[in-house]
């Protein structure tokens, strides 16, 4: 099977069915432009040394692997190994995003960035290559992730953004777009849209998933020096989905192994309290894409709920759709309680806090690897450290603070 | 012919601009919103667009937003919003839908035409549906022989001026400034040079929207457009009154008023 995403999407932006820009006209031109510049410096090898000497010499690349099998005796005894994003500079694999954007927005002549961000760590991300790049930076939050990610929030001001909580709606991730999209329509001529994730519409899935496709890549080469084969499946969690993709991508031709994204199930996919879009919605449009998305009958946007701030929201990614209906990649979804075992489990075994949307990933590892058993190589995304979840680990825990 | 287009050769003829007014479906309530744009009927304006509201609007500021929220908050759906079209072109009065086009691929492309149609609707507004992904959306509506109405705006090139405004028929939606919807103390001065663009490449009538809510910003829009979009300062006054009788009579002094405005 070739599964030709990438051919597709430089094209119109689609995949399959899915992906496209629905947005306002007034946006068109800023997409087209953002289309041309990241064309031009993809053939720009002055581009893609510049990013890499960021990679280098910022941001810790490449990032290690790390075998865990303590954490594994948990999982059927699989081997398991985790691709390191934790240990980038910001704690987790926004950075790479954010600084591909960033050097774009600089070749683009623009001087201010906007940013949404659920977890905060985009907001982080975004604010630090603002910081290091002198652009100003405005990141929305919804209100009440501004209320579960509180570090976060002081990290972004300390490092010189612009905070402005949204307190629209679902008063989280999918408001804070909302809101970010209206600032873009408003500011275009003089403003970058710097979106953390590989939905929106056209060019961001694509460039997106190029920017993070550097996990894969890496990860890929470390596992077949390490075990001398390709691992048997590849994990991560899946909010927008860009870390999964990262990692996915440059796996996709590799028939054999397994891609496997953890979706937020939040109190379960039955009770209607999750994040599960591809596991739980159905095909729709949200935020400039089409996909699947948690919607009602009419057509509207339904409230996601997860623990996990940054995979609380109500869309994906549209390669993941397309990746899911061709049956190219799996989607599981994990509860807010699986979640935190594997979180408390991987701390306790291993050393290592991960962010609690990676904890999605880690217990997604525990049931596949207990499925595939102690032959099995699983490679998983460890997407974030857990740092900024100190505070709602505590609580969930019953640990005072 | 639909009764839109009609209008647009009515007022053409009586060298003035034709007057449009929009409120979402469900605001304040189903039945208030009836009343509301009867009252702006009654106060002289020419042709509605009833809204379907929707949980992300992201061309919308704040008033429009709380409009959607309140009308979402008691259960509008398409039901209602065709409904609510019906009773208005059932008083004689040209009327459009205008949506997010989520709630349309929802309900069915095809379906949507179908019951615009018939509910005597003339087409609909698709603020975010971009020429690119408009096909199956253009085949129904042509089988319905309805409207289809796109959004341009200031940042629009030419060449891509021109191959939106020749899908657009009944009128075109020129956004006056880049921004989202609401009441602005002045129009935007690349209203006019857009409009200008426009009719180098197309002779469909056109109508601006975004900002206008006073008599002399009608009239000035009026001196160089087809039709003149109100929409955020009609909800506003229902927003701001004590009583649903007072926002009554607000509405429907605006309405007068700004329809001495767009006579040129
Ligand atoms: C550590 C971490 N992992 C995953 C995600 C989810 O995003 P995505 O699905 O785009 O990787 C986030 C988002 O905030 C995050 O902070």
């Amino acid at each position: 099977m070739t599964v030709n995403s990438s051919q597709q999407s430089e094209i119109l932006g689609h995949f399959g069915p899915y992906g496209g820009r629905f947005v306002p006209e007034a946006l068109i031109e800023a997409l087209d432009s953002l289309t041309a510049a990241y064309e031009s410096a993809k053939a720009d090898p002055t581009f893609a040394a510049e990013l890499d000497h960021l990679h280098k010499t910022y941001t810790g690349r490449p990032s290690i692997i790390t075998e865990v099998p303590r954490f594994a005796e948990h999982a059927g005894g699989a081997r398991i190994i985790l691709k390191r994003e934790d240990l980038n500079h910001t704690g987790s694999h926004k950075i790479n995003n954010v600084l591909g954007q960033a050097l774009l927005v600089k070749r683009m002549g623009k001087k201010r960035i906007i940013a949404e961000t659920g977890a905060g760590q985009h907001g982080v991300a975004s604010a630090t290559a603002a910081a290091l790049m002198g652009l100003e930076c405005v990141v929305y939050m919804g209100e009440e992730d501004t209320k579960r990610q509180s570090l976060n929030v002081a990290r972004m001001k300390l490092l010189g953004a612009d905070v402005v909580p949204v307190t629209q709606g679902s008063k989280t991730l999918k408001d804070a777009i909302n809101e970010a999209m209206r600032d873009w329509v408003t500011n275009v001529d003089t403003t970058h849209y710097l979106l953390g994730t590989v939905a929106g519409p056209h060019p961001f899935p694509t460039m997106v998933r190029d920017f993070h496709r550097i996990i894969g890549v890496e990860a890929r080469a470390q596992v077949l020096e390490l075990t001398g084969k390709l691992p048997d499946a590849v994990l991560a969690c899946v909010g927008g989905g860009s870390n999964a993709i990262g990692i996915f991508h440059p796996f996709i031709d590799d028939t054999s192994v397994r891609l496997i994204g953890l979706e937020a199930g939040g109190s379960g996919v039955a009770s209607g309290k999750h994040a599960a879009t591809i596991t739980g919605g159905t095909p729709g449009v949200l935020h400039g894409t089409r996909s699947y998305v948690l919607q009602d009958e009419n057509g509207q946007t339904v409230e996601s709920h997860s623990i996990s701030a940054g995979l609380d929201y109500p869309g994906v990614g549209p390669e993941h759709a397309y990746l899911s209906d061709i049956g190219r990649a799996e989607y599981q979804a994990i509860t807010d309680d699986e979640a935190m075992q594997a979180f408390s489990l991987l701390s306790k075994t291993e050393g290592i806090i991960p962010a609690i949307e990676t904890a999605h990933a880690l217990a997604g590892a525990i049931k596949i690897g207990r499925e595939l058993g102690p032959d099995s190589t699983l490679l998983i995304n460890l997407s974030g450290r857990g740092d900024k979840d100190v505070d709602t680990a505590a609580r969930y825990f019953g640990i005072p603070l | 012919m639909t009764a839109l287009s009609q209008l647009f050769e009515k007022t053409r003829g009586e060298n003035r601009a034709a007057l449009i007014g929009y409120l979402p479906a469900g605001f304040p309530s189903h039945q208030e919103c009836i009343d509301a744009v009867t009252a702006m009927v009654e106060g002289g304006v020419d042709a509605i667009e009833i809204g379907f509201p929707y949980s992300d609007p992201v061309m919308d500021g704040p008033i429009i937003q709380a409009a959607a929220d309140l009308s979402l908050s008691q259960g509008t759906g398409a039901k209602e919003v065709f409904s609510t079209l019906k009773a208005v072109t059932s008083l004689g009065t040209p009327a459009v839908v205008m949506t997010y086009w989520n709630p349309i691929e929802r309900y069915g492309v095809e379906n949507f035409a179908h019951s615009i149609a018939e509910a005597g609707g003339s087409g609909v507004i698709t603020p975010d549906l971009t020429i690119e992904e408009a096909l199956p959306w253009r085949a129904a509506v042509k089988k319905e022989e309805i409207n289809s109405i796109f959004v341009v705006a200031p940042s629009t090139k030419d060449d891509r001026l021109a191959q939106v405004t020749a899908e657009c028929s009944g009128f075109i939606y020129a956004a006056s400034l880049m921004g989202v919807t609401g009441t602005r103390t002045s129009v935007s001065s690349s209203a006019k040079d857009l409009v200008t663009r426009i009719r180098k490449v197309s002779t469909t009538p056109v109508s601006v929207g975004l900002g206008v809510s006073t008599r002399e910003q009608a009239h000035e829009v009026a001196q160089y457009a087809d039709g003149v979009i109100v929409g955020s300062a009609f909800i506003r006054l229902l927003q701001e009154s004590q009583s649903m009788g007072e926002g009554l009579i607000r509405v429907r002094e605006l309405a007068q008023s700004l329809a001495q405005g767009v006579r040129r």
